[in-house]
C-alpha cells in the first residue's frame, strides 16, 4: 500500500481522520507535526510514533506524569532515518505508561478505545499505535515491544504487528523499560508496509552497540515463498489450560488450512516455554527497577519538592509514577537485591539461555514457529482483571523476546467479531524469511479465514 | 605489639580525549560548567553507552604496567544508587568481571598484590551551599565530569604501615603518568584514594574491625590519616572499648576521621549485568599492540640511566622519581657528557631550591643550555665548584651562567704572575707558618692556599694556586 501512494502527498488526508477520530479512540498523546525531507522518495506519507520515542522539539511523555512536559533534546534513529526518507510524523501516540501494561488503561493520558469495538480495550503496551493504524489516522506507526507491546494490540486491533530479531533495530532514542528485551516494532495494514518500514530503520547504529549489521533487504523477496511444503511447529504449552477455548478452536482451524495448503504442522513438547512468564517478569522488573531511576526530579521532569534529599525523591517519585509501574520498580528492586539476586535474577537468567537455546534447537527443523497472538480475546475496558490476568495474556508473546527472535502477528478472521491475531516466531536474523511466509499466509489464507 | 594491616582502593582518571560511553570532551577542568554534556551523559530517556575504545586500551596498559593477568572477555555492569552527581541513577561498572587481575608493585622489596583493576564512569561533581547537601539551602551539579572513564585498582591487605601506604601511593602515579594513563594529580581528584585499616595484636591474636577512610585527598595525607586511624584503633583496641566496622571520612582541617556510616547503613547496590553493553573483548593483538605503545616505566628508566650515564643506582632512582624530572635531565645529559655532574646538581641544589619554592620541572626556567655552560667554565678552569654553587640560585632564575661570571667578574684568576706574587707577598707576611711547613707540618699548605683564594675572593684557580705555593716553599 505505501508503495501505492508513494509521490502523493497524504498528510492531510490523514490528519483530518486523526482529528475526527482521536477525541473518541484517544490514540495520541499528542498530534505534533514534524516533516519529513521534502527530497525524500516518500515525502508526503505520515506516520506515528509511540510515545516512548524521543523526536527533538516534541514532549515525549512516556505517557507518565513524571514526564508529561518533558522535552525531547535528540531524535531516535530510526525516526531519524524515517524522516530523512519523507516521511513525516503527524503524532506522538498513547500507551501504557513506561510501556508497562497489555490495556492500555494504564496511562497517565487516559486509555485507548479499539476502534473495533469501542467497549473494549486495544491492548498494550503501543495501544495507541495499533489503534492509529485500525482507524486509519496513519497508514503505519511505530511501536515498542518488550514483551508483546506491538503483536499483542496489533492482535487486538487487526492489524499485523511486527518485532523484529533482537539488535537489527537501533534503540536509541527507545527509552528504556527493559534493555535486553526492548525492540522497536512496526504497525501497518499488511506484510509488505512493515517490511519495506524495517529495511529503511534496520541496520548497524554506532549509537547502539546491541545492533548489529543487517543488510539483507526485507521486502525484496517477499513474495518467493509458498506455504506449500512449508515445516511450522507449535509449542504444546498452546493447548494447556492457560487459553480462551474460542482461541484454540480458530487457531486450530487455520492450522488445518495450512495443512490443505501443504505446510507440515507438528506439536512439540516444549517444557521450558512454561517458565517463559516467570522468567520474563522477573528480568523485565529487574532492568525496569534500574532503567527508570533516572527518573527522580533532580534532572528534568516533574520534581515534587521536599525538605530534604531523599524526601524529594520519594515525593517526585511517588507522585509522578502510576500503579502499575511502582509495582514492577518495587518488584525488580526486590529481585535485584542482594539477598535474592541468585534465587530470582541470577536463576531466571540461566532459564532463558536456556530457552533461548531449546528454541533455536527446535527452529533448527521448522521454518517457524505458529501460535495464537494473544490466548485471550481483547478485554472490556474496566473490566478489572488482576494483574496477573494481564501477565498471563503475554504468554505467547514473551519467548520471542526472551530469545530475541523475529515474530509477527498477522490478522486471521474474527471470534465474535473481535480480532483474531496468527503469530509467528522465525529464526533469529532471519526475517527476511519469516515475512516473506507471513506475507504467503497474507495471501493464501487471510481471505478465506471467516 | 600491634600489626597494621591497609587495603586501599584508588580510583585513577583516564587520560582520555572523550568520555567513557560518549563522544563528550573528558577535559573537564577548566571547563564551563555543564558544557561537556550529551543525552548519554546527562542520562537523557532513551540514551544508550557507547565503549570508548581509548579507555579500554588505558585500561589494559594499566593492567601490563602493573603486571597483571589481562582478562580477554570482561563484562560491564550497574550499579545503582540515588544521588543527583549520577545522573541515570546507576553507575556502569565492571562488578562480576574486571578486565584485569592478579597485578602487583614491588615496594621495599615485598609485593604489594593488586586484587583487580576494572573500569568505570566518574560522577559528576556537586557544589553545597553549606556544608552538605543535608543541610544545604542550595546544591548545584556540574555534570562534565559525569561520564569520564576511570579505573579502580583495589589492592590486597598486604600494605604493612601508613608509610608504605604513601609510598605505594607515589609509585602507583609514577607509573600511571610514566604510561600516560592518567595524570595521577591528586589534588584535582584526577587520582583519588580510600583506604581499609585494621589492627592485629599478635600476641593476643586479636584483630580490630576494618575501618574504610574515604576523602584522602594528597599523598600527605594518605599517610597522616591513616596514622590517625591506626592511633585511634590501638585506643579502643587497648580501653577494650566496643568497636563497629564503619566507613569515616578524613578531616583534612582538623587532621582527623570521622564517621560516615556503619556498615549496617551500607547501600544495596543491586548489582547487575549491563544490557546495553556487550561483553568486552581484548584479544591478542589488541594487547601486543597495548603493549607495543606502552612507554618505558620507572624501574626500566633507572636501569638505562645507570647504563647510559653511568650514575650510580640511587641517583637514577632519585631522578625517575617524577618523569617530569627524567625527562629534563635526559635533555640535559644530550649537552653535558658528564652524568654524574648533572645528577649531583640535580639531587643537590637544584632539588633544594625547587622545594623552598615549592616549585615543579614544569616551572624551572632553567635550561639544558644553562648547564651546557656550567659545565664548561668548570671544565675549562674559568670558575670553581664553589663559584658554580654561589652563582647557581641565579642560574636557576633563567640567567645565563656566562653573563653572571662575566658581570660579577667572576672568571679565575689564570695569571701566573699575579698569583705567584701574591702568594710570595702571603709568604712573607708568614714566616712563623713557613718555618713550621719546613719543619714537617706539610698541611699548612692549605692554609697558604685558602689566604689566596680569600683574597681573590675565591676566584683563583686552587690547583694552580696550589702548585706554586708547593712550588715556592720548595725553592
Amino acid at each position: 500500500m505505501l508503495e501505492e501512494i508513494k509521490g502523493t502527498n497524504k498528510i492531510d488526508e490523514y490528519k483530518k481522520v486523526l482529528e475526527q477520530k482521536n477525541s473518541e479512540i484517544n490514540a495520541f498523546i499528542s498530534d505534533v507535526f514534524v516533516e519529513g525531507n521534502k527530497e525524500g522518495p516518500y515525502y508526503g506519507i505520515p506516520f506515528a510514533v509511540k510515545d516512548n520515542m524521543n523526536i527533538e522539539g516534541t514532549k515525549t511523555t512516556c505517557a507518565s506524569k513524571i514526564l508529561k512536559n518533558y522535552n525531547s533534546v535528540y531524535t531516535a534513529t530510526v525516526v531519524k532515518k524515517l524522516l530523512e526518507k519523507g516521511f513525516s510524523v503527524i503524532g506522538k501516540t498513547n500507551l501504557d505508561e513506561f510501556a508497562m501494561g497489555s490495556s492500555n488503561e494504564y496511562s497517565a493520558f487516559g486509555p485507548v478505545k479499539n476502534p473495533v469495538d469501542l467497549e473494549r480495550v486495544p491492548g498494550g503496551s503501543s495501544g495507541g499505535s495499533a489503534a492509529a493504524v485500525a482507524a486509519d489516522m496513519v497508514p503505519f506507526s511505530l511501536g515498542s515491544d518488550t514483551g508483546g507491546s506491538v503483536r499483542q494490540p496489533a492482535s487486538f486491533c487487526g492489524v499485523v504487528g511486527y518485532k523484529p530479531s533482537y539488535g537489527i533495530l537501533s534503540r536509541y532514542g527507545l527509552t528504556a523499560f527493559a534493555s535486553s528485551l526492548d525492540q522497536i516494532g512496526v504497525f501497518s495494514k499488511n506484510v509488505e508496509d512493515v517490511a519495506l518500514i524495517t529495511d529503511i530503520m534496520k541496520g548497524k547504529d554506532e549509537k547502539d552497540s546491541t545492533t548489529i549489521d543487517f543488510n539483507k533487504s526485507l521486502l525484496e523477496n517477499i513474495n518467493d515463498e509458498k506455504l506449500e511444503g512449508k515445516k511450522f511447529v507449535v509449542p504444546k504449552f498452546v493447548y494447556n489450560k492457560n487459553a480462551d477455548k474460542k482461541i484454540i478452536e480458530h487457531f486450530d482451524k487455520i492450522i488445518s488450512m495450512l495443512k490443505s495448503k501443504g505446510a507440515i504442522v507438528d506439536v512439540v513438547d516444549l517444557k521450558e516455554l512454561e517458565y517463559s512468564i516467570s522468567v520474563y517478569y522477573i528480568v523485565a522488573t529487574s532492568e525496569a527497577s534500574s532503567n527508570l531511576s533516572r527518573f527522580d526530579g533532580a534532572r528534568y521532569g516533574s520534581r515534587t519538592d521536599a525538605e530534604g534529599l531523599t524526601e524529594m525523591y520519594q515525593k517526585t517519585r511517588d507522585d509522578g509514577f502510576g500503579i502499575e509501574v511502582k509495582r514492577r520498580i518495587m518488584m525488580g528492586t526486590f529481585n535485584l537485591s542482594s539477598a535474592y539476586y541468585d534465587a530470582y535474577f541470577s536463576k531466571a537468567s540461566k532459564v532463558r539461555k536456556i530457552i533461548e537455546k531449546k528454541m533455536d534447537e527446535i527452529l533448527k527443523d521448522y521454518d517457524s514457529f505458529i501460535l495464537p497472538t494473544v490466548p485471550v480475546l481483547p478485554p472490556k475496558l474496566n473490566e478489572k482483571l488482576t494483574p496477573l490476568d494481564y501477565y498471563m495474556m503475554d504468554l505467547f508473546t514473551i519467548p520471542a523476546n526472551l530469545a530475541g527472535l523475529p515474530a509477527i502477528s498477522v490478522p486471521a478472521g474474527e471470534i465474535d467479531n473481535l480480532p483474531f491475531g496468527f503469530q509467528f516466531v522465525g529464526k533469529r536474523y532471519e526475517d527476511q524469511k519469516m515475512l516473506a511466509i507471513a506475507n504467503s499466509f497474507e495471501k493464501e489464507i487471510q481471505g478465506e479465514v471467516k | 605489639m600491634y600489626r597494621t594491616v591497609i587495603g586501599l582502593e584508588i580510583h585513577t582518571q583516564l587520560l582520555t580525549k572523550t568520555k567513557a560511553f560518549c563522544n563528550c570532551s573528558a577535559d573537564h577542568f577548566e571547563t564551563e560548567v555543564n558544557k561537556n554534556v550529551c543525552p548519554v551523559c546527562s542520562g537523557q530517556p532513551g540514551s544508550l553507552p557507547v565503549l570508548n575504545e581509548s579507555a579500554v586500551k588505558l585500561a589494559v596498559m594499566a593492567g601490563v604496567a602493573l603486571n597483571g593477568k589481562i582478562n580477554k572477555i570482561s563484562k560491564f555492569d550497574r550499579k545503582n544508587y540515588f544521588y543527583p552527581d549520577l545522573p541515570k541513577g546507576y553507575q556502569i561498572t565492571q562488578y562480576f568481571t574486571p578486565i584485569i587481575e592478579d597485578a602487583f608493585i614491588e615496594i621495599n622489596g615485598h609485593k604489594i598484590r593488586i586484587k583487580r583493576i576494572h573500569m568505570e564512569e566518574d560522577t559528576g561533581k556537586m557544589l553545597h551551599e553549606g556544608d552538605a547537601i543535608s543541610s544545604a539551602s542550595e546544591s548545584l551539579i556540574d555534570y562534565n565530569r559525569a561520564g569520564i572513564p576511570l579505573i579502580e585498582i583495589v589492592t590486597e591487605p598486604d600494605i604493612k604501615s601508613p608509610s608504605e601506604a604513601r609510598e605505594f601511593m607515589e609509585r602507583l602515579r609514577n607509573i600511571l603518568r610514566y604510561a600516560n594513563i592518567s595524570s595521577g594529580d591528586m589534588e584535582k581528584g584526577a587520582l583519588r584514594c580510600d583506604a581499609n585499616i585494621s589492627i592485629v595484636n599478635e600476641e593476643k591474636g586479636e584483630s580490630s574491625k576494618r575501618v574504610e577512610v574515604k576523602n584522602i585527598n594528597s599523598f600527605k595525607f594518605v599517610e597522616k590519616a591513616l596514622e590517625y586511624e591506626r592511633e585511634r584503633l590501638i585506643e579502643i583496641m587497648d580501653k577494650k572499648e566496643p568497636m563497629v566496622q564503619e566507613t569515616r571520612g578524613w578531616d583534612a582541617n582538623n587532621k582527623k576521621t570521622f564517621s560516615m556510616r556503619t556498615k549496617e547503613e551500607e547501600a544495596d547496590y543491586r548489582y547487575f549485568p549491563e544490557p546495553d553493553l556487550p561483553i568486552l573483548e581484548v584479544d591478542d593483538e589488541f594487547i601486543e599492540e597495548v603493549k607495543k605503545d606502552l612507554p618505558e616505566l620507572p624501574k626500566q628508566k633507572q636501569e638505562r640511566f645507570v647504563e647510559q650515564y653511568d650514575i650510580p643506582e640511587y641517583d637514577a632512582g632519585v631522578l625517575v622519581s617524577s618523569k617530569e624530572l627524567a625527562d629534563f635531565y635526559e635533555e640535559c645529559a644530550k649537552k653535558v657528557p658528564d652524568g654524574k655532574f648533572l645528577s649531583n646538581w640535580f639531587m643537590g641544589d637544584m632539588t633544594r631550591i625547587m622545594k623552598e619554592r615549592e616549585e615543579e620541572v614544569e616551572d624551572l626556567k632553567l635550561t639544558p643550555d644553562h648547564f651546557k655552560k656550567l659545565f664548561d667554565l668548570i671544565k675549562d678552569g674559568k670558575i670553581s665548584t664553589k663559584i658554580a654553587k654561589d652563582i647557581f640560585e641565579e642560574v636557576y632564575d633563567g640567567k645565563d651562567p656566562e653573563d653572571i661570571v662575566k658581570e660579577k667578574g667572576l672568571e679565575q684568576i689564570d695569571d701566573d704572575k699575579m698569583l705567584e706574587d701574591m702568594a710570595r707577598e702571603i709568604l712573607a707576611n708568614n714566616e712563623k707558618n713557613v718555618e713550621k711547613y719546613k719543619n714537617g707540618k706539610t698541611n699548612l699548605l692549605g692554609f697558604f692556599v685558602g689566604q689566596v683564594m680569600k683574597q681573590t675572593k675565591g676566584k683563583a684557580n686552587p690547583a694552580k694556586v696550589n702548585k706554586i705555593f708547593v712550588k715556592l716553599l720548595n725553592e
